[in-house]
């Protein structure tokens, strides 16, 4: 049961159906879940095999795994992307925490009874801080800002006082009640119709509809202007409608079929559905290959992975996926999810589920504050890989760690905090990181495992205490479809979104806006600062990486000297 | 929703679903299974030899 509750967390019920709503359709569920079959559970194992295998030798960083699997001078430095990784997203995850946390107390306290999603919205921005810079650093329960400090100051009391054996206890019951809290939930959304009888599309068949539906409707003009988003159509009365608008428009509107191949061959689309089975499986976070580097030499790793995993994919397609995106098409309407994707899409729709529901008060609290449980264990688990780097880098005890990264955070938290307008801040860090280097850390541990360190003994060390058998398939799924899939999908985005040329297509498009955010006339100085900020952090952890005697061992294939 | 669209829907819960009841039963039915499987609720090692 804590097996399973550990694999929970906030990315499967906010995440994933941000993510599912703003790219959409059967073709996203396709992506995503031949994602998890040949790339997150198959890295997934190499990385509990190597962290297992480098806890052997006494190393319970990445840098010190890579170091002592690889064995040369530049593998430490690679280990960094995995300590970077988790100690950045926890400076904005923990934000989310306290939205959760505070959304909880709302609702209990009646402060949270919106009728429409105006409304809903309208909190939301004002309790982020979404409406501009700063503006959430107010100290109001209807803001951020008391409960991030609450939430902020109990992780780090739980992980001063190394109280995990409350963590455990909060996986097991907590978890649980999540779970059951879901399902009910599930089958409020199921049954809510349409909220709206004004307007009938916007129910949640459509809205099921949207989400797995593998071809998209489109009403496109057809003379497009550039920028504009063609309007996405669910439903065959919304169809018949829009066959009426377009014969209405003399010309001027066009009815298009988007297949699945087409969608398929957006790389942005793979690149968000593999970046979410990272996220949510914890796999290229940099989390389980230290976690793994604690278990004794004949646990197993292949069950071990494959439980969290399926566990981990029920609350996320069978439960968040159900719950969030449905509902969201109900109360606003395609077009209207489309425009509020992300993460804040949970906060936004799902206050409006639970005003639907009897005693919705109190199943809207103990949703959030169940959320919130299932948070604080992902958090917790993403603040010990950097304090394990930071005790073998610099040869401390975790209490000193746990202070020097208790800075770093406050620093990067604040940061967060402050820069809120848009959530500018929290978007850029999540993509830059939470997508794009964990798809980077996945590509180089796959490649350590596959080819570095080599299939052979890395399929021995991972079959080793083993109950069940990996099949052979995944062998040459490891050491050759996982690293072709992902540098192929990689190449593709560069092409795409950094250069602005879409290869399947041979034109020109438009540049991602997480880049011209960086570089031009529409740069961000939110976005730019966060991005400053994990180079600054890569700089700091690369001179206590070059300066570590413990990592100096590991690269010569030596046990940690007190292992 | 399309016919197509509903035929994802139950395959995708379906597979995870039966996935996720296997493992558990895997465990369950192996002896010592429980002790030897672990996710991230691991107690690291060095919170005690801080203590």
């Amino acid at each position: 049961m804590a097996v399973a509750g550990s694999a929970v967390g906030l990315g499967n019920f906010l995440r994933f159906p941000g993510l599912a709503a703003q790219y959409g359709g059967g073709a996203f569920m396709l992506a995503y879940a031949i994602s998890f079959l040949i790339i997150g559970l198959p890295i997934g194992w190499a990385e509990w095999a190597m962290g297992r295998h480098a806890g052997q030798f006494g190393y319970n960083s990445a840098p010190g795994a890579f170091a002592v699997i690889v064995q040369r001078r530049w593998a430490k430095y690679l280990g960094i992307v995995a300590v970077i990784i988790p100690v950045v997203i926890y400076m904005y995850y923990v934000m989310i925490e306290a939205w959760c946390l505070g959304y909880a107390v709302n609702f209990w306290s009646g402060n949270l009874s919106l009728k429409d999603a105006g409304e809903t919205v309208g909190y939301f921005a004002k309790f982020t801080g979404a409406t501009g810079d700063a503006s959430a650093m107010v100290f109001s329960w209807n803001s951020a800002l008391p409960w991030l400090l609450g939430v902020f100051i109990f992780n780090f009391y739980l992980i001063y006082r190394g109280i995990s054996g409350g963590i455990e206890k909060m996986c097991k019951i907590g978890m649980p009640t999540l779970i059951v809290l879901a399902l009910l939930l599930l089958v409020r959304v199921l049954t809510l119709g349409a909220p709206n009888a004004d307007r009938p599309h916007d129910n949640v068949v459509n809205g099921l509809g949207y989400l797995w539906n593998p071809t998209k409707i489109m009403v496109v003009k057809t003379a497009p202007v550039a920028d504009e988003k063609p309007r996405e159509i669910v439903g065959a009365q919304a169809i018949e409608e829009a066959k009426a608008e377009i014969a209405a428009s003399g010309g001027a509107l066009k009815l298009r079929e988007v297949g699945v191949i087409e969608q398929l061959a957006n790389p942005t689309l793979w690149l968000a559905a593999a970046g979410q089975i990272f996220f949510s499986l914890s796999v290229g976070f940099g989390v389980i290959i230290v976690y793994a580097s604690y278990m004794k030499k004949d646990d197993d790793v292949v069950l071990s992975g494959l439980t969290a995993s399926s566990t981990n994919e029920v609350c996320e397609v069978a439960l968040g996926g159900l719950i969030t995106v449905p509902a969201a098409v109900a109360f606003l309407g395609v077009a209207g999810v489309a425009g509020q994707a992300g993460v804040g899409l949970g906060f936004k729709i799902l206050p409006l589920v639970f005003s639907q529901m009897p005693a919705g008060a109190f199943f809207g609290g103990a949703f959030f504050f169940m959320l919130f449980l299932a948070a604080v264990t992902s958090s917790i688990s993403m603040l010990q890989p950097g304090i394990a780097f930071v005790e073998e880098a610099l040869g401390v005890q975790r209490r000193v760690s746990v202070s020097i990264l208790g800075l770093l955070t406050i620093f990067g938290t604040g940061f967060v905090l402050y820069f809120s307008g848009d959530l500018k801040a929290l978007d850029t860090l999540d993509f830059w990181v939470g997508t794009f280097l964990i798809f980077l850390l996945a590509t180089i541990q796959i490649i350590i495992f596959g080819w570095v360190w080599g299939i052979d003994e890395g399929f021995e060390e991972m079959h080793r205490g083993a109950s069940i058998r990996v099949p052979w398939i995944f062998r040459p799924i490891i050491k050759w479809v996982c690293p072709l899939f992902l540098i192929g999908v990689f190449v593709m985005w560069l092409m795409k979104e950094i250069f602005g040329y879409d290869l399947t297509a041979g034109t020109a498009g438009a540049v991602s806006y997480y880049v011209t955010d960086l570089f031009g006339d529409k740069a961000s100085l939110p976005a730019q600062l966060s991005v400053a900020l994990v180079v600054a952090i890569f700089v700091f952890f690369g001179l206590m990486t070059a300066r570590s005697a413990a990592y100096a061992r590991a690269q010569q294939g030596l046990p940690k000297e007190d292992a | 929703m399309t016919t197509a669209g509903l035929l994802v829907m139950l395959l995708s819960v379906g597979i995870v679903v039966s996935l996720f009841s296997w493992c558990i039963w895997k465990v369950f039915t192996t002896p010592n299974e429980a002790e030897k499987v672990h996710g991230l609720e691991i107690k690291p090692p060095d919170i005690d030899a801080d203590k």
